[in-house]
């Protein structure tokens, strides 16, 4: 098992640049997801690990030794593709012994470690099958099943589930998690989903437009999202952004927000008059009458414990999550209140969190 | 309006209506009736004589006889009975045949060494255009090679003007370089012609098989060369069979360049076919007997890669 160390990694095919300069540390024996939207850089990335794509620039480093310009099969590390990529020439059990035959490894070993395998995964009735034959969660399950046959310093995952149905992505998650807490192997895990990537991984980096925007434990990555980016690709329905512009001082609990004050967490720097954001997730949201921000209700979403109600106000469209035993109508003008604690604050301009109390510590890419 | 309703459930979108089937069953007997007949009559003018197979009109119903085979694999030369009769009686069955005509045997044709010579040139090129074929439809298909849509139609581009209309500058270019009639000249032209599409073609089908497997290889310890071998190959089996077929398909027919590069050693079976003269002229038994032989291997091998072009190998594996 292995500590991953990436430093500076940039990759730029032609013109187009697809990872800018990110420098991190993936622990041993963490699952860590590699979290953003398409196009973001997080494959590329999980590839360059791999030895599959040649970075333009920095190291990455496995265990301290640096591996940037080694050759794939020199690293040790085992890949999950999304598609499977199960050999379609091959049966299960020959697909899961392949990466044992290419190190040469005796007809009888490889055998044994193929059944203990197999038997990890509750495959082993599977072994004689073609693959064409299985079912996506059985294929995927072969899949891993090869990734960990070889006991390699590290897994690489690339979106591995993103090819099933919803209901078995969710059985798959507890088996992932759950394998990782067996055998304790470093893992990256490439995502665009975020309940994945939050279910299951002990740190997510957010990736976009090849830079990580924040690295963080699944809590911090929600609770205290470095940037707008972050606040905004993670939770659903997203955080609301409500602007206003105003200057910040360091010490202060309350901002001015259009002709209102409203309580902020306590503000930790000091800032010259910009636009700004105020951060809000729907589920810090209360209606009261007293509410400083009216508006009237738009619409109500039911989703069985709680229901999300849009509402629309002088300062855009918010979002809030209530108890669905609430009776909201709609047209019905009401107030907002918002749960002060857990307020962010962002710079439109940068699009970075402004230091508070709640947002301290917040680790920037 | 109800009978109108009641004709149209009656009629299946499944099940081809009967005067369809006969339509298109007819249509398939005529189509294998025009392309099957030349072959067959081929086959049954070699097994006819000399005169049966100039007969007019033609004759249907005769007698078999195995000399135009005979005289197909013989150089004979005219006795008289006299000389013929004092020879000791014949050994084999076709000095038997011969002597009916009051000819003896004089030694073999030069049909085996031809024979030999388009095998040699037909399967040489195809093995050699699908090889290089494939390692560049390989890094067409799968590396960022600067101006590799340039490249590609410089490839095709060789294909856009009949191969003939450089016939004379190739043959100034092979009389320099002594690559006249010699298999080694016969093989790298058909090479040449073949390969622009061998890339083409496998390209298409190395396209269509997923990175994924290879990197798995990769990642899983092979080296690139390995994977190629042991990985992308046996998946693009269909392909390159395919392929391989179209190519032999065209330097075993090849006619033009045969005519005019080769004459005498590196002769193929194309130019040495119509020149078979038995007296008197064309040998028609003799010819349709050397047709019917070249066009066996060509039969034999698509038949025998045919279950090869059926697609179906890597399918279900990943999912698309």
């Amino acid at each position: 098992m292995a500590q991953i160390r990436i430093e500076n990694l940039r990759k730029s095919f032609d013109q187009f640049t697809a990872v800018e300069g990110s420098t991190f540390t993936i622990d041993d024996g963490t699952f860590f997801a590699m979290l953003g939207p398409s196009g973001c850089g997080k494959t590329t990335t999980l590839r360059m690990i791999a030895g599959l794509e040649l970075p333009t620039e920095g190291k990455i480093l496995l265990d301290g030794e640096d591996v940037t310009f080694h050759r794939a099969a020199a690293r040790d590390i085992a890949f999950v593709f999304q598609l499977f990529a199960l050999y379609p020439h091959m049966n299960v059990g020959e697909n899961i012994g392949f990466p044992l035959k290419c190190q040469g490894m005796g007809r009888r070993e490889i055998r044994e470690r193929v059944q203990e395998t197999a038997r990890m995964l509750r495959i082993e009735h599977l072994l004689s099958s073609k693959t064409s034959k299985l079912s996506g969660g059985d294929r995927q399950r072969v899949a891993l099943g090869r990734a960990m046959v070889r006991r390699p310093k590290a897994f690489l995952m690339d979106e591995p589930l993103g090819a099933l149905d919803a209901e078995f992505r969710h059985l798959m998650c507890g088996e992932l998690r759950d394998l990782h807490d067996r055998i304790k192997a470093t893992t990256v895990y490439v995502t665009h989903d975020q309940l994945e990537a939050m279910s299951m991984a002990d740190q997510i980096a957010v990736m976009n437009k090849g830079r990580v925007e924040q690295i963080g434990t699944p809590q911090e990555v929600y609770d205290r999202p470095a940037s707008m980016f972050v606040a905004d690709f993670i939770g659903s329905p997203p955080m609301n952004f409500l602007r206003f512009e105003g200057g910040l001082r360091s010490g202060d609990r309350a901002v001015s927000f259009h002709d209102t004050r409203l309580a902020v967490p306590e503000i930790r720097e000091d800032r010259a008059s910009a636009p700004l954001a105020l951060g809000v997730r729907p589920e810090h949201i209360r209606f009261a009458d007293a509410g400083a921000v009216r508006g009237e209700v738009f619409g109500a979403e039911y989703l069985g414990t709680t229901q999300i109600v849009t509402v629309d106000t002088a300062y855009g469209r918010v979002a809030a999550r209530l108890s669905s035993s609430a009776s909201v109508q709609i047209g019905e003008t009401i107030g907002l209140e918002f749960n002060a604690e857990r307020l962010a604050l962002f710079d439109i301009g940068s699009g970075r969190a402004i230091r508070t109390a709640s947002a301290e510590g917040a680790r920037h890419g | 309006m109800t009978a109108v309703a009641t004709k149209s459930t009656a009629h299946s979108i499944v099940e081809a209506s009967p005067r369809t089937k006969a339509f298109a069953g007819g249509f398939v007997i005529l189509y294998a009736v025009i392309t099957i007949l030349p072959l067959l009559w081929i086959v049954a003018t070699a097994f006819k004589s000399q005169s049966d197979a100039i007969a007019y009109p033609p004759k249907v119903i005769f007698e078999p006889t195995l000399e135009g085979y005979v005289n197909l694999f013989t150089v004979r030369t005219r006795q008289t009975p006299e000389f013929i009769a004092k020879l000791p009686p014949p050994e084999t069955w076709y000095d038997k045949l011969v002597r009916k005509r009051d000819m003896v045997i004089a030694g073999p044709s030069k049909v085996v060494p031809r024979f030999v010579n388009s095998l040699i040139i037909g399967f040489g090129s195809t093995f050699l255009a699908v090889f290089l074929g494939t390692l560049a439809a390989y890094a067409f298909s799968r590396f960022r090679i600067p101006l590799a849509d340039d490249l590609l139609f410089f490839i095709l581009s060789t294909r856009m003007m009949p191969p003939v209309a450089v016939a004379i500058p190739i043959y100034l270019m092979y009389r320099q370089l002594n690559l006249t009639d010699t298999r080694l000249g016969m093989i790298l032209l058909y090479t040449a012609v073949n390969v622009s599409l061998a890339v083409w073609l496998l390209k298409g089908f190395i396209d269509e098989i997923p990175r994924e497997y290879e990197e798995a290889a990769l990642v899983d310890g092979y080296t690139r060369l390995q994977a190629l071998r042991k990985v992308v190959l046996p998946q693009a089996v269909t392909g390159i069979a395919a392929t391989a077929i179209f190519c032999l398909i065209f330097s075993w027919n090849e006619y033009a360049f045969a005519v005019l590069l080769t004459s005498g050693e590196a002769q193929t079976m194309p130019p040495f076919i119509p020149f078979i003269i038995g007296e008197g002229g064309q040998d028609w038994p003799a010819v349709a007997a050397a047709t019917t032989l070249f066009v066996v291997p060509i039969v034999m091998f698509t038949v025998l890669l045919r279950k090869h072009l059926l697609r179906g190998i890597t399918f279900g594996a990943v999912r698309k």
